[in-house]
């Protein structure tokens, strides 16, 4: 279980969340410049320093505290157990898809990393591109491989903002898919940030609506996004029968 | 041609390089990653030697060194030398004037590494160390080779903190900017000619070295 009690400003916006995310897979679902990506820096670690650190922050992950003001408390980001993958790959570079993949991987000994490494870009169907570098990726092969290396430490808490943008939505939708499996299997929380209903409903996982930095509803995607729901399924219709 | 003094002064280049080298990058990433605002009076004084007059520098140091201070009678009684007018000095003083040249192109290479990176290595559990190793001196490779570059001629052709802080013997302090100004006062031109010579080509072979690293093969940068 996520517990978070979040006060931040960035500028005019303010972000104010006080929440527990029960479930393993939570969706926050919200318009651009809603907090999404905010929230999960914050979950992350990566903005606790001044001048961005939030006025009050208290994280803690099944129990364990990651971040807590009041008592000064700031967990590093590698600290934390928590992987993060964003719109934008941030693959290294001058490093060989393999040894991006490794990087998180310095406490196993080389065997261990080189079948973790391949384990995890089957797991993201990735794994004919272990030896390429990143410039020679498309931005869905990208994506795929930042997957990859955010999974393979085997994080306790993993974060996605929009991981998968640049796939189609059938690739999209395996792979989400074929993550949440993988999550569960490996007891995995996963938070999965995203504008777009399709993503927050196709999990049926529980959703966090956020509006304007503040938590409107939390609950089955069923019921926070029935009036999306509504609107998708209008859409559909109109776009069938014409 | 003063072979021993252009000995001496590839020498001290070399060993401030080196040092230069392995001051600067720790330096540079600190002042990049950190967010103290002590680091902006770090950041100053790392650039004073910049806008300070070299004899200036050269003087400070020669007080600071010598017997007149307990830094420098401590310096003394632990090397059994004066630091003042010898090579080790020369060597200080060049590490402290040429540290802008070294620092400054490694923030600014530090400074372009997308924050995307240094937050992905952060996140994959990177000490700061391995984030510097493994992220940001591979990507600001080019601004490692200009730090060293310029370190490397900035030394070389260094006359005033020379001067006021090694003086002038030869094979221990004599460098040859000194030789050149010797030469001059004597009045003998052609042999000046000869030094400056060489150090106008050492200075121009390395710096376009510096920019034809620097460009894209076969092309424009446009």
């Amino acid at each position: 279980m996520l517990e978070l009690s979040l006060d931040a400003r960035r500028g005019s916006f303010h972000l104010q969340v006080d929440c527990r995310f029960a479930s393993d897979w939570t969706v926050i679902f919200g318009p651009s410049g809603a907090g999404k990506s905010t929230l999960l820096r914050l979950l992350a670690g990566l903005d606790l320093s001044a001048p961005r650190r939030p006025q009050h922050a208290r994280i803690a992950l099944d129990g364990r505290l990651f971040t807590d003001t009041s008592s000064g408390l700031w967990l590093k980001p590698g600290h934390r157990q928590t992987s993060m993958v964003a719109q934008q790959s941030a693959l290294f570079p001058h490093l060989s898809v393999a040894a991006n993949v490794a990087y998180g991987l310095h406490d196993l000994d080389r065997s261990s990393r080189n079948s973790r490494v391949e384990e995890m870009l089957e797991l993201v169907d990735a794994a004919s591109l272990i030896d390429r570098r990143p410039r020679h990726l498309s931005g869905g092969e990208a994506q795929r491989v930042a997957l990859a290396r955010a999974l393979a430490p085997k994080p306790r808490l993993l974060l996605l903002d929009e991981p998968l943008s640049a796939l189609d939505g059938a690739a999209s939708d395996a792979l989400l898919v074929r993550l949440q499996e993988w999550a569960s299997e490996h007891g995995v929380q996963t938070v999965l940030a995203t504008h777009d209903a399709a993503d927050a409903l196709a999990t049926g996982a529980e959703v966090a609506l956020l509006h304007e930095g503040r938590l409107a509803a939390l609950g089955p995607a069923a019921e926070v996004l029935a009036n999306e729901r509504s609107r998708l399924i209008h859409r559909l219709s109109t776009n069938l029968s014409s | 041609m003063d072979w021993q003094a252009l000995a001496l002064t590839l020498k001290l280049a070399t060993v401030t390089t080196a040092i230069l080298l392995a001051v600067s990058v720790p330096l540079a990433a600190v002042l990049v990653l950190g967010r103290s605002r002590w680091l902006a009076v770090v950041e100053a004084l790392a650039a004073l030697p910049l806008v300070l007059p070299p004899t200036v520098l050269g003087f400070f140091l020669l007080v600071l060194l010598g017997p007149r201070t307990s830094f420098g009678r401590g310096i003394t009684g632990l090397l059994g030398h004066p630091l003042a007018f010898s090579f080790s000095g020369l060597v200080v003083g060049s590490v402290i004037y040429s540290l802008p040249f070294a620092v400054q192109p490694l923030v600014a290479g530090f400074a372009s590494v997308e924050p995307a990176l240094v937050d992905a290595a952060r996140l994959l559990g990177a000490s700061p160390a391995r984030l510097v190793r493994s992220v940001l001196v591979p990507l600001a490779r080019r601004s490692l080779i200009a730090a060293a570059v310029l370190s490397f001629l900035h030394t070389m052709g260094e006359f005033g903190v020379v001067l006021m802080l090694g003086g002038d013997i030869p094979g221990a302090t004599r460098t040859l900017s000194i030789v050149l100004y010797n030469q001059v006062e004597d009045f003998d031109y052609a042999a000046a000619n000869r030094t400056a010579v060489v150090l106008l080509a050492l200075s121009a072979f390395a710096l376009a070295a510096i920019y034809l690293g620097g460009r894209p093969r076969g092309g424009s940068r446009a």
